[in-house]
């Protein structure tokens, strides 16, 4: 008796060590074990609960596989028979009842969490409202109560409830910011999905797609930005304020012939992302990240990375919508020197 | 000639092997090629396209025409040997089973060469597959060749039951039948409930792609999620139907070789029985994420949880048969050894996902994709390994060798644990499955570079099978009747191989593992329920193969609206029917005084 306890007390730093360990996994703005609001927060404790319990039966299990392993193998030239046991009701019922035990401490903070979780906040006049369509291979937010439309990067503030509807313009995706909260898919047709986060630490965190959705499913990215209350309502106002058309006159008309008929820039409509302030935004189509350091093949300056698109959008995305427009190197240049400097200060 | 007319299960067993061996190579070459994408950051070994073409067909591959035949080939070899029977309850639609199972997966494989295979996933979620996203003919492989496939599948499972019901030899009860036998009764069974799923799902989504049916498409009042629900109510039991022949192997081969009967076999029973009929109700935990509520949420997560219950009694009464035995470490125990605390390390992670509010962080990651591997691979594949090296002498009168065998376990299991371990932590660090790259400087690299090499590790060790089994087929045929000499089950009273018409005189059954009852009393045979005479036998047929093939024109005829060649396979399909109803044949009778040439050594 005293040793098995003894064995016991080895384990439980060990445990303690491996939640550690657990903890510091992966880039905090990306990893669902180094949660940075209050939903990821449940869901990590969630994890951490069954990765202690589940733990403990795999040790178990493993203590007993070696010891067996170790004391019962044949020696050479052993014939004897073991005594032929059929069974034994009292173990049996032990090794029944323990796992029974060990589901409801896990099943009942399980459940509390789905009906926490589910809760809906889509009415909620505190709370921030945004409309999440997904598309292959883009993310539109839509912001319904400020009348705003952006795509790649949502900008919430830190100090709100942020309530989500999601859904699909084509094929299933799935909305997910590891270290926020867990994923909803976005499903077509009137199926809206509802989910619920905050982010009450000032930050940038990467959003991916989750759900197999074509070719560029892997290049689906996408950034959630929180920003103090004032920033924010900064923001809404420059979204909503009318953007000038390039003064060059030949680059306007380029412009408003190839570009615009997809995209809106400032108040203009369109079915693609919306442009408005895309000089300020982390990432040129969610994953050719935007550096004036460039280390990685997927990163440059804004203008290069909206150079490398507009040349062949395809080799960047494969299978995407916008394909490839005929324009001459020249005239690459200079829209991506106008989008470039197309920032807003929030 | 003989191979593609044979209606001996023992050599259907064989053609599965090789068949489902060969596809097994296939998917195992596809997964190659993932990782070999995935090594590093912004790979461009293969394009998106084509490693969404690769994932699709690795994951079909592995689970419809690998995991199930090599099954299946087990069943077959072993099945009618363990109940004491002279073979499967309908000869002919077992080699009309295999024929299918083998033309469907031809037809899917021929999707590569035809311009482009499926790349919707094994999953096939519409509306990705549906023709609006997927124009070319892929997706078109996939419902056609899995439909023929699952017809092979159904009739085996089918016949199996029947096996098992009607054809067990005199004393044989049910709770007297060995475990592996136990775990194909009920895996049948489940094949019965799920595969008219997975038809009627495959065939609504070849009328939206062929004959544009709206079953799944919004616009005109299809439904997506319905897609999801008919595959999971099919998916789901299916892992079951693999994993539960996998369980029987186990505690056949960990008996056997702890020289020990089951520790707890009525418990065994209930478990094998429970986690059937569990794996029938817990589909929707597939579809944590797809918004189905909390109330279906909750209900799933806790009906998901208790599987772990009758699954933890197996565990412990597989360790308590090795407790106080007297383990032998053959190969095939080492599989099984092995197969134990990785089957349970996949089947945690099982409960981990079972919670929904958890689950909406691993959903669709890698580490779903580590959970899954380790069941299916840590569990089914293991187990198969286990079944092979220890069912070869009785499949093929020669023993495997043991050293590449160790080789082979070693590498496959280091190999194994590497490619997957470290894919739990990858989910968990943001990683989501299905993606052909990642950016550099997410923290990806080092794990997916170590799960190549150990990718690479399972490729050497299935090639130390290989050879082993060259190496193998060179020697003679001297296996013993019980080779492993701690046989308990029926198969290892005849000689190996087995004779054609498995048993000269069906053997009386008076307990549980009835061979080693008679050994334990001094005997070296079974006693005899009836008197030496002549043996009926089936007669070969080619009508098996030839439907088949009617059904393969018939999948490319409606693929590429030819209706004159679907017409055409048809006809030739339904006429091998129509010949089998009007052409009597009774068979054929071997003679007792043509016993002794027909393999019986003394």
């Amino acid at each position: 008796m005293m040793n098995r306890w003894h064995i016991l007390k080895r384990l439980t730093p060990l445990l303690a060590g491996m939640v550690l360990l657990l903890s510091a996994c992966g880039r905090a703005d990306l990893s669902a074990l180094r949660p940075q609001g209050p939903v990821a927060e449940e869901q990590f404790g969630l994890m951490k609960l069954s990765i202690t319990i589940m733990a403990f039966v795999v040790i178990v299990v493993f203590v007993i596989a070696l010891y067996v392993i170790i004391r019962y193998r044949r020696r050479p030239g052993d014939k004897s028979i073991p005594v032929q046991v059929e069974g034994n009701h009292k173990l049996e019922i032990i090794w029944t009842v323990i796992p029974i035990v060990l589901l409801v401490i896990l099943g009942v903070p399980t459940i509390k969490s789905v009906f926490g979780l589910a809760e809906d906040y889509s009415k909620d006049p505190n709370a921030i409202q945004v409309k999440v369509t997904a598309h292959q291979y883009w993310w539109e937010f839509e912001y319904p109560k400020e009348g705003v439309k952006t795509a790649q990067e949502m900008i919430i503030p830190n100090d709100a409830v942020i309530s989500i509807e999601a859904k699909t313009a084509d094929v299933l995706h799935s909305f997910w910011i590891p270290s926020l909260a867990g994923k909803i898919d976005t499903n077509p047709g009137g199926n809206v999905n509802k989910m619920y986060f905050k982010a009450p630490k000032e930050g940038v965190y990467l959003g991916k797609c989750a759900e197999l959705c074509g070719p560029s499913h892997a290049l689906m990215d996408f950034k959630v930005k929180s920003v103090d209350r004032a920033s924010y309502d900064r923001w809404i106002a420059a979204q909503k304020a009318p953007v000038a058309l390039p003064a060059d006159k030949q680059l306007a008309e380029t412009l408003t012939t190839n570009c615009l008929s997809c995209h809106a820039i400032g108040d203009g409509t369109g079915w693609a992302p919306n442009l408005t302030g895309i000089g300020s935004r982390g990432t040129v189509a969610g994953m050719l990240v935007n550096t004036d350091d460039a280390k990685y093949e997927n990163e440059g300056t804004v203008q290069e990375n909206l150079e490398r698109w507009l040349k062949d959008p395809n080799e960047v995305k494969p299978g995407n919508k916008m394909g490839k427009i005929e324009l001459s190197d020249e005239e690459i240049k200079s829209i991506s020197k106008y989008l470039a400097d197309l920032k807003i200060e929030y | 000639m003989d191979w593609l007319t044979t209606v001996d299960h023992k050599k259907i067993g064989i053609l599965y092997l090789i068949a489902g061996g060969f596809f097994f190579l296939i998917g195992g070459l596809e997964a190659i090629l993932i990782r070999i994408q995935l090594w590093r950051p912004l790979n461009d070994f293969v394009s998106a396209s084509t490693f969404n073409e690769l994932l699709t067909m690795h994951g079909t591959t592995m689970i419809f025409l690998a995991a199930m035949p090599l099954l299946f080939a087990l069943m077959n070899a072993v099945v009618p040997l363990q109940i004491g029977a002279r073979d499967v309850a309908f000869p002919f639609l077992n080699s009309l089973g295999f024929w299918t199972f083998f033309f469907g997966g031809v037809l899917l494989n021929v999707s590569w060469f035809a311009g482009g295979a499926p790349d919707a996933g094994w999953t096939s979620y519409v509306p990705l597959a549906s023709p609006l996203y997927s124009e070319g003919k892929g997706v078109d492989y996939y419902v056609i060749g899995l439909q023929i496939a699952g017809i092979g599948t159904l009739i085996g499972g089918i016949n199996f039951l029947a096996t098992i019901i009607n054809m067990r030899a005199p004393g044989m009860s049910f709770m007297r039948m060995p475990m592996f036998t136990w775990t194909v009764f009920i895996t049948s069974a489940l094949i019965l409930f799920a595969f008219p799923a997975l038809a009627v799902g495959l065939v609504a989504l070849m009328f939206d792609r062929l004959f544009e049916a709206n079953f799944f498409n919004v616009n005109n009042g299809g439904n997506t999620v319905l897609w999801e629900h008919i595959f999971w109510i099919f998916g789901h039991p299916e892992v079951y139907i693999l994993i539960l022949p996998a369980f029987g192997v186990i505690s056949e081969v960990i008996s056997t070789f702890s020289r020990k009967r089951l520790f707890g076999y009525s418990s065994m029973v209930f478990a094998t029985v429970l986690i059937g009929f569990l794996g029938f109700m817990v589909w929707a935990h597939h579809m944590f994420t797809v918004g189905l509520g909390p109330v279906a949420n909750a209900l799933f997560s806790i009906a998901t949880m208790l599987i772990a219950v009758p699954t933890g009694i197996k565990i412990f009464n597989w360790l308590f048969t090795m407790w106080g035995g007297s383990i032998r470490f053959t190969t095939a125990n080492m599989f099984a050894v092995g197969f134990v605390p990785t089957f349970v390390m996949g089947g945690v992670t099982g409960v981990m996902l079972a919670s929904a509010p958890a689950d909406y962080q691993y959903h669709d990651t890698y580490f779903v994709v580590a959970h899954f591997h380790y069941v299916i691979v840590g569990g089914l594949i293991l187990g198969i390994f286990a079944g092979l090296f220890y069912w070869w002498p009785k499949m093929f009168g020669r023993m495997l060798n043991e050293t590449l065998g160790k080789i082979c376990f070693w590498l496959f299991f280091t190999g194994f644990h590497l490619t997957f371990f470290v894919q739990h932590f990858l989910g968990l660090m943001g990683m989501p499955r299905r993606i052909y790259t990642y950016l550099d400087g997410l923290g990806f690299n080092n794990m997916n570079l170590i799960s190549t090499v150990g990718a690479i590790l399972m490729g050497l060790g299935t090639i130390a099978f290989l050879i082993n089994i060259v190496i193998t087929s060179m020697k003679p045929k001297n296996a013993a009747y019980d080779p492993w000499e701690d046989g308990r089950t029926l198969e290892w009273t005849i000689p190996s191989p087995a004779p054609e018409y498995n048993f000269a005189q069906t053997p009386l059954v008076r307990g549980y593992d009835a061979f080693w009852k008679e050994k334990m009393e001094g005997k070296n045979a079974m006693t005899p329920a009836e008197p030496l005479g002549p043996i009926h036998m089936p007669s070969p047929s080619i009508l098996p193969f030839i439907m088949s093939i009617g059904l393969f024109i018939a999948g490319f005829g409606l693929m590429y609206h030819q209706h004159i060649i679907t017409i055409a396979g048809l006809v030739i399909t339904f006429g091998c029917m129509f010949t089998r109803s009007v052409k009597d044949d009774h068979g054929f009778h071997i003679e007792p005084d043509e016993l002794h040439d027909k393999g019986v050594k003394a």
